[in-house]
């Protein structure tokens, strides 16, 4: 489609949110997933919080 | 005839405690994504299929689609947080600082878009890239504060102190950012550029209305649903940092 | 009240006797408007065009620098908790210190201002506005100074952190306190100025003592 002649702008603003907003949801769910991993491994370890102690 | 007499946990309560949060906020998460997302993909189609140029600046009106919903996110945003300061500072409620935590750097990242949104329509509508005018500086400044937030988050080694000494900042910044606005539409009435600048942007007939307010939800609900991811994930490195601690504590117990 | 002029007198006493620190923060703020001309030109007009924001920036910049004296010696030796405790609200002993520390610091600024006006080509004119300027607004920056310091007393490092933080906010003082000096319309921005410094002065004590209350815990 035609977007006239500052389609560069337009495109470079959509082009940039876009990367923006990817790269922010790919951050949060990234490091989501790090803290889990982390906090598997350590209660596969045996790790327990001091609640959850039954002795 | 036995009464249960355990009391129910009234909404505030829910809200209040961290693993009751995790319980009622992870069912919402994927719902919420695809719902942003379905409200992201009619805000595109509106943007570029089904909306006219503006008579006055072509097709650079679709640019404004998404420089607006980042302009008022990065100031509802610290709206989010100063509330969720106040939560920390008088109730002393923990997921305020959870709250004010996840907040800060999605602040940031829209007001950074906002700027560059607004840096890109500046462009070909003024002729310029930046222009001192009110409302850009405003936004710089913004940005400056939520920056100086997050190196205050960064700067502490304990996070739960951390919580509410970045509480009372956000709250002076609150107070002072009104101010700033102020000052800076002052100055720049002392500067007017030679070259007229409306700000205002074009007149809103529906068809360009409907693009606005698509996109307007869609990023607040992006807004939405990354803050409770982010607050669940808060939550959970905390819960991390304890197990760590007992692990270090167990092997220097065994020592 | 007894308190809290003993603060004040406290303050003034050890700062001047261990000495040297206003003498360095003064250097500083000359230096600054010495080596302005080395990066921006010898040309007299521009200078006096450009000398009562130069000034604005390098008064601020050396506040900046003596900021984190506020509070750091008193948490380093004990003293916070004893504040924290005492007779005297917190407030009030934080008010004290601003108070205090605008004496030390403010005060011999705008003595050297007469250096800074020479060498930036300023008449007579605009050397009073200027001095009238700081006298006004270097109240508020110490008071916002101030907030920056307790919010930071619990860092290590939180000497570096306290300028960021405190820069956009001061921008305002910035704003008025240079439009005061040469600006179309001086006189409002004048009021302005005293406005914005009575405000800040107003919640320093309450926001400063908050802060260090919850950076104790």
């Amino acid at each position: 489609m035609d977007l006239g002649p500052h389609a560069v702008f337009i495109i470079w603003a959509y082009v940039g949110v876009t990367a923006a907003v990817v790269a922010l949801i790919a951050w949060i769910v990234l490091s989501g997933r790090r803290v889990e991993k982390r906090i598997a491994e350590l209660e596969a370890q045996g790790v327990r919080r001091r609640a959850e102690k039954t002795t | 005839m036995t009464l249960d007499v355990a009391p129910k946990p009234n909404w505030f309560a829910r809200i209040a405690n961290p693993s009751q949060f995790l319980g009622w906020s992870r069912p919402l998460l994927w719902p919420l994504t695809i719902l942003t997302a379905i409200l992201f993909a009619a805000g595109l189609y509106f943007a570029f299929l089904d909306s006219p140029p503006d008579y006055q600046m072509g097709n650079t009106v679709r640019i404004m689609y998404i420089h607006v919903p980042n302009a008022w996110l990065s100031q509802f945003v610290y709206g989010v947080m100063a509330v969720s300061a106040l939560g920390s500072l008088i109730w002393r409620h923990p997921m305020a600082d959870v709250s004010m935590k996840a907040a800060a750097p999605l602040g940031a990242v829209f007001t950074a878009l906002a700027l560059y949104t607004g840096s890109l329509w500046g462009r070909p509508t003024w002729g310029t890239f930046w222009e001192w005018d009110g409302r850009m500086t405003s936004t710089l400044v913004l940005l400056l504060i939520y920056l100086g937030l997050i190196a205050l988050w960064r700067a502490f080694e304990d996070q739960l102190r951390a919580g509410r000494v970045v509480a009372v900042f956000t709250l002076i910044g609150a107070i002072n950012i009104p101010i700033v606005k102020f000052s800076v539409d002052w100055w720049q009435t002392l500067h007017q550029p030679s070259s007229v600048i409306t700000p205002d942007g074009p007149r809103m007939p529906g068809s360009i209305l409907t693009p606005l307010l698509v996109m307007m939800g869609a990023f607040t609900l992006l807004f939405i649903t990354l803050q409770l991811k982010s607050m669940h994930t808060e939550i959970r490195r905390r819960r991390l940092a304890t197990l760590e601690r007992q692990r270090a504590a167990a092997a220097e117990g065994a020592k | 009240m007894k308190g809290f002029l003993a603060i004040i007198g406290r303050d003034l006493k050890l700062a001047t006797r261990i000495g040297g620190d206003a003498l360095t923060l003064v250097l500083f703020f000359v230096m600054v408007g010495a080596i302005v001309p080395f990066a921006i030109g010898p040309d007299k007009a521009m200078l006096a065009k450009l000398a009562p924001g130069l000034t604005w920036i390098a008064a601020f910049l050396s506040l900046l620098l003596g900021l984190d004296r506020l509070f750091r010696n008193d948490a380093e030796d004990g003293s916070l908790q004893l504040f924290r405790f005492s007779r005297t609200p917190l407030e009030a002993i934080v008010a004290a210190k601003v108070i205090a520390h605008w004496l030390l610091t403010a005060l011999p600024l705008i003595a050297a201002t007469p250096v800074l006006a020479v060498l930036l080509n300023m008449d007579m004119e605009s050397w009073l506005r200027t001095v009238l300027s700081l006298l006004l607004g270097t109240p508020g920056l110490v008071a916002l100074g101030a907030m920056g310091a307790a919010v930071t007393v619990s860092l290590p490092r939180g000497g570096l952190i306290a300028p960021v933080l405190i820069l956009p906010l001061a921008i305002p003082l910035l704003i008025f306190g240079s439009s005061a000096i040469s600006g179309q319309q001086a006189g409002a921005a004048m009021l302005f100025l005293a406005a914005i410094s009575l405000v800040l002065l107003a919640i320093a004590p309450f926001a400063g003592a908050l802060a260090l209350r919850v950076s104790e815990e």
